[in-house]
Formats: structure tokens, C-alpha cells, sequence
């Protein structure tokens, strides 16, 4: 028989009052642990869609210089900059598409065929040539075309002349430079024949070594803005860093509304634990008066609030693993996103969270039945 | 050497309408192996008596030493050890731990010094020296009649092997053949066993058992 035993027997003798706070506990820990893996979840699922863009650099017209475009010489000059560096300048337009008798419009992509390996990956057919007539089109339009016969092969009408799809583009993903899964590539020299234009709306450039990041944006800086503003340097590691501290402001808002159901678990073995304080005054009083100290009164409602805690938290971390996969499945689309070890570790901290929640709240009746007067504690009836 | 000396102790009670005088300097000495009742009327200062020999209270001032030692300065804590060491408690209303059997109630006190090696085998001999059977060991404290509960209460007094035993009233709660009962055997325990025995009472058919009766009127002794 041990402090511990004591507990125990305690805890089982009001077998209602500890299964309604093991519960809470319970119902707290899978609420942190599920919205946690939640948040964390969509987190994992931002970083998957976002494609490689880490070591992109774009550039810009700025918004004050007055202009929406940059010029050949600009994007010249850009190309010196960055040195060894590859900076590929591209235009955008919206223009009809037709295929056969079906009419629809769609994004398109102008960018020096030369360039456009650098950039995108096929997945079918072959990189359009400078010299032909030949386009490549997103995954996602050729998937949502199937029945309008926009393939591999095809022939499509753009404005008022004739492509043909030479390749169909692997799924790139949400990227902050290009989104050309839903979109047609065509060569730049071909857009600035068929539009009469000669300038771009932008240039990205692939930064060789990520540590160089930042000495490009300055070459760049230095070349093209030092007079005036002319144009906006971004690189993306520096936008991906903004997105992904909203996606971990969620996960923390998601985990507080979790944490605020376990802090109300919390207050009940408080008072479940006032209560067994109450009941137990005169009880305390003997075990006071034959020689127990405060501190062993102390830990034996301790481990009272601590075996509630635990058993609260380890029913609720078996059950996050079903709501938390079931969550993941639910919100992101792919519940191996459950498995990562970034995850489960959300189970580990609610339950962490749990049992650390029910100690402190143990504390307090722990100390009040500790300091009780013994001979007050007597008399009790 | 006394196993308990007062020496001109006080205990007051400041209360908002006034002191209350519980003790009004008591000089008085207990020997060992004394069997001592301690009468008086109610608001005498019995209880109040009781509770600074069983060092659950301090005196206001004077000194009482209790086996040699003084607890007018000491912290919960010694007070506590001086408890758990050298006194026996034993209530009206057996006080026995609901939630423990009866021996685990009996060795309870042994395992607070940290004899969990020798507690149950001890435990067991003190009950059966009290007169519990081995059948009921084994059995929650509410299983028992009131005398066999005062029985249990007066082994897990004894099992520390403490200096005196601080009996308030202890057969108060029990009809008069099982308080005879409990009477014999704290009576046996102080002859046979030599053990120091004080008792706050309102019977005076107890006086047959005592060497002495402490008689207090007013907080003074009489």
C-alpha cells in the first residue's frame, strides 16, 4: 500500500465523477491532437502543392514605375545581372482557343523556347520549337479537354492561328512564378509575331545555389533600381516563408480552440478534486493526525489528478489516432499526410498537454488538503 | 523522566470578541507507564489539553515536552514526526481509513517511517494481540462492528510502539459490554505492556482503570 494505492483506490471509489473527468481530459486531448494534425495536415498540403520554387527569383515591373511591362532591354540587362544565373523572361495574354467546334478561352504562356526546359517538365510529346507552330498545353487542361479533343496532336485555333499540341506538361503545382496546369505554352518568338509584341511581363530567374539568393536580388537591385524604382525584386523562399507562417497561425488557432476544450477538462478535475478535498476533510485530519506530512497528503491527491490525467490521455490519444486520420482523410485529400511524424507528434503534445493540464489542476485541492488544520479537519462531520 | 511535562502552559484563542483562555498555566508531569483520565466539564479545556499533548497544536506559552523533546518551536513537519513516532491516537469514532483493509490500516502508520519490510508481518501481530482474527484482516473497516473497529484503531495506535497513547473518549461510541471490552484492554496494555495511557473522559466509572484523574475547570487544572 503506497500513496499511490491510495490514489488509485480513490479515484475508483467515485467511479462516475473520475470516468465524467476522464472523459473531459479525453475529449480535450483528441480536440488539441485533431486540430493540431489538421492544421498540420493542410500545412503538409500546401508544401506538397507548392512546387520547387525555392531558389526562383522573379522580377517585376514595379507598381510605381508607371508600366505593367518590361522591355527587351530591361530583360537584357536583367540577363547580366544575374550573371551565370538563368533568368527567363516570359509574357502572359488571355485569348480564345478553339478546338474543332468547341470555343473556350484560356491562359497563355510566351517564353523563349530555348528556356522553356529550364522551367517546365513534359510529360508526354516534345518542347516547342522557335521555328514551328507547335504549343504545349497543362496537365489540367488537357484533363478537362478529353471530350473537346484538346490532346497530344491536336490542332487548336488561337485567335486566328493554327497550333498544334506538341506536348502535354507534367503537373506543376501552385507556383508563385507560372501556373501553367491550366494553361497553353507557346513559344515566345511566336506570341511576339502573332501579337506584334516585343515585351515581357516578367522575368524569372533560377538561382543555381540557394545560398546566392540573396547576392542575385542584390545584382539585380543594383542594376535596375538604382536611380528609380523600375522594378519589384520577390524571391520565393521569402513569399513561401509568409505563407507558411498563416498556414502555422491556423494550426495555432485550430490548436487553441483545442487547447480551450482541454483548459474546461481541466477546470472539472479541479473541481472534481475540490470536491474529493471536501468530502475527505476528516479522513485527511486522520491521516494528518497519525503522522502523514503536507507533503505526502500533497502527492497522494497529486497522483489522484495525475492518474485521471493519464488515463484521459491515453483513451484520448487512441482516439485522435482515429479522428486525426479521419480529419486528415477529410481535409487535405490524402490521409497519408496522418503518418508524418509532424503529426503524430500533435497526439504525443495533446496527451503531454493532458496530463500536464490535470497535474496543475490537481495542485491547488492538493495543497488545500494539505494545509488543512488538523484539529479543524477532526471535528469535520 | 516524565513522558509528558507542562510547564505553566497557556493556550489562548484570539477571537474577534475576545481571547478565549483554553489553558491558563497548567504545570502537571505524566510517568511513564501511568494510566491518567483527564475529566472535566465541556469548555474546560479537554480537547485543547488533548491536542497539545498529541502535538496537533502549540501552546500559546510555557513549554511541554514530549519524550524529552520541546514542541513549542517546532514546524508542522516535526510536529508531525513527533506524532507519527511517539504518540498512539485513538478517537471516539475509531477514525478508521475507509478505503484501507483493516490491516492495511494498522500498518499504515509503520509505513509512513518507511518499514514497508516489516509492516504487514507487524500489523498482523498487533491485531491479533488486540483480538482480531485473521479472518477479518482482510476486510473494509465498515465490515466491522463498532468494538472490533476500536480494536483495529487501538492496534494501528500501537504499532509505532509510540511513548503514550491519547485516547478522546474512546468508548463514547460504544455500548457499555464492548466499551468494558476496550476498557480491559487498554487496561491490559497498560499493565501488562507497561504502555503510558491518557484519557479524556466524562465517565467516572473509568476511574477504576487509572492511576490518576486530572480534573480541569476553566482551563486550570482542579
Amino acid at each position: 500500500m503506497t500513496f499511490f494505492d491510495l490514489a488509485r483506490r480513490n479515484v475508483s471509489r467515485h467511479w462516475l465523477r473520475s470516468i465524467l473527468a476522464v472523459t473531459g481530459i479525453a475529449i480535450g486531448v483528441v480536440a488539441i491532437a485533431t486540430l493540431g494534425i489538421m492544421g498540420n495536415s493542410i500545412n503538409l498540403m500546401f508544401n506538397d502543392m507548392v512546387s520547387d520554387v525555392g531558389d526562383t527569383i522573379t522580377v517585376s515591373p514595379a507598381t510605381r514605375s508607371g508600366t505593367t511591362e518590361l522591355t527587351k532591354r530591361q530583360v537584357d540587362d536583367i540577363t547580366r545581372a544575374v550573371g551565370a544565373n538563368r533568368a527567363i523572361p516570359f509574357a502572359t495574354t488571355f485569348d480564345s482557343v478553339t478546338v474543332g467546334e468547341t470555343k473556350s478561352g484560356a491562359m497563355i504562356y510566351a517564353i523563349p523556347a530555348k528556356d522553356i526546359p529550364f522551367l517546365l517538365d513534359m510529360e508526354a510529346g516534345a518542347y516547342p520549337k522557335d521555328t514551328g507552330s507547335g504549343c504545349v498545353i497543362g496537365k489540367t487542361l488537357a484533363e478537362n479537354n478529353k471530350d473537346t479533343g484538346l490532346k497530344l496532336g491536336a490542332r487548336a485555333t488561337i485567335g486566328n492561328e493554327t497550333l498544334r499540341v506538341v506536348g502535354v506538361l507534367e503537373e506543376r503545382g501552385m507556383g508563385f512564378d507560372i501556373n501553367p496546369d491550366s494553361a497553353i505554352v507557346v513559344p515566345y518568338s511566336w506570341y511576339s509575331n502573332h501579337y506584334d509584341k516585343d515585351t515581357y511581363d516578367q522575368v524569372i530567374v533560377k538561382v543555381r545555389d540557394v545560398n546566392d539568393l540573396d547576392a542575385v536580388k542584390e545584382a539585380i537591385e543594383q542594376k535596375m533600381n538604382r536611380r528609380e524604382n523600375v522594378v519589384t525584386v520577390m524571391d520565393t523562399r521569402g513569399i513561401l516563408k509568409e505563407v507558411f507562417a498563416a498556414v502555422d497561425s491556423i494550426t495555432v488557432f485550430l490548436m487553441g480552440i483545442g487547447a480551450v476544450s482541454l483548459i474546461v477538462a481541466g477546470v472539472s478535475i479541479l473541481n472534481v478534486m475540490l470536491m474529493s478535498v471536501t468530502e475527505r476533510i476528516k479522513e485527511i485530519g486522520v491521516l494528518r493526525s497519525i503522522g502523514t506530512r503536507r507533503s505526502e497528503v500533497m502527492r497522494m491527491f497529486i497522483y489522484e489528478a495525475l492518474i485521471l490525467g493519464l488515463v484521459g490521455a491515453a483513451i484520448g490519444g487512441v482516439l485522435s489516432f482515429g479522428t486525426g486520420y479521419m480529419m486528415t482523410a477529410v481535409f487535405s485529400g490524402n490521409p497519408d499526410y496522418f503518418f508524418n511524424p509532424t503529426s503524430l507528434l500533435y497526439i504525443v503534445f495533446g496527451m503531454a498537454f493532458g496530463i500536464g493540464m490535470s497535474a496543475v489542476s490537481g495542485i491547488y485541492p492538493a495543497w488545500k488538503a494539505a494545509h488543512l488544520n488538523p484539529i479543524q479537519a477532526l471535528r469535520h462531520e | 523522566m516524565p513522558v509528558i511535562s507542562f510547564d505553566a502552559v497557556t493556550k489562548v484563542y484570539p477571537l474577534p470578541a475576545g481571547d478565549v483562555v483554553a489553558l491558563a498555566g497548567i504545570d502537571l508531569a505524566i510517568e511513564e507507564g501511568e494510566f491518567v483520565l483527564i475529566m472535566g466539564p465541556s469548555g474546560s479545556g479537554k480537547s485543547t489539553l488533548l491536542n497539545v499533548m498529541g502535538s496537533l497544536d502549540v501552546p500559546t506559552s510555557g513549554e511541554v515536552t514530549i519524550a524529552g523533546k520541546r514542541i513549542s518551536r517546532m514546524d508542522d513537519d516535526e510536529l508531525t514526526l513527533m506524532r507519527r513516532d511517539h504518540i498512539g491516537f485513538i478517537f471516539q469514532q475509531f477514525n478508521l481509513i475507509p478505503l484501507l483493509s483493516v490491516v492495511e490500516n494498522v500498518e499504515y502508520p509503520l509505513i509512513l517511517k518507511g518499514r514497508r519490510d516489516v509492516s504487514r508481518e507487524r500489523a498482523e501481530e498487533v491485531l491479533a494481540a488486540v483480538g482480531i482474527t485473521e479472518s477479518h484482516f482482510t476486510h473494509k473497516p465498515g465490515e466491522l462492528s463498532g468494538g472490533q473497529q476500536q480494536r483495529v484503531a487501538i492496534a494501528r495506535a500501537l504499532i509505532n510502539d509510540p511513548d503514550f497513547l491519547l485516547c478522546d473518549e474512546p468508548t463514547g461510541n460504544l455500548d457499555s459490554k464492548t466499551g468494558t471490552a476496550i476498557m480491559e484492554l487498554l487496561g491490559r496494555m497498560n499493565r501488562e505492556e507497561g504502555k503510558t495511557v491518557i484519557m479524556v473522559t466524562h465517565d467516572p466509572r473509568m476511574t477504576e482503570y487509572a492511576d490518576r484523574t486530572i480534573r480541569l475547570v476553566d482551563g486550570r487544572l482542579a
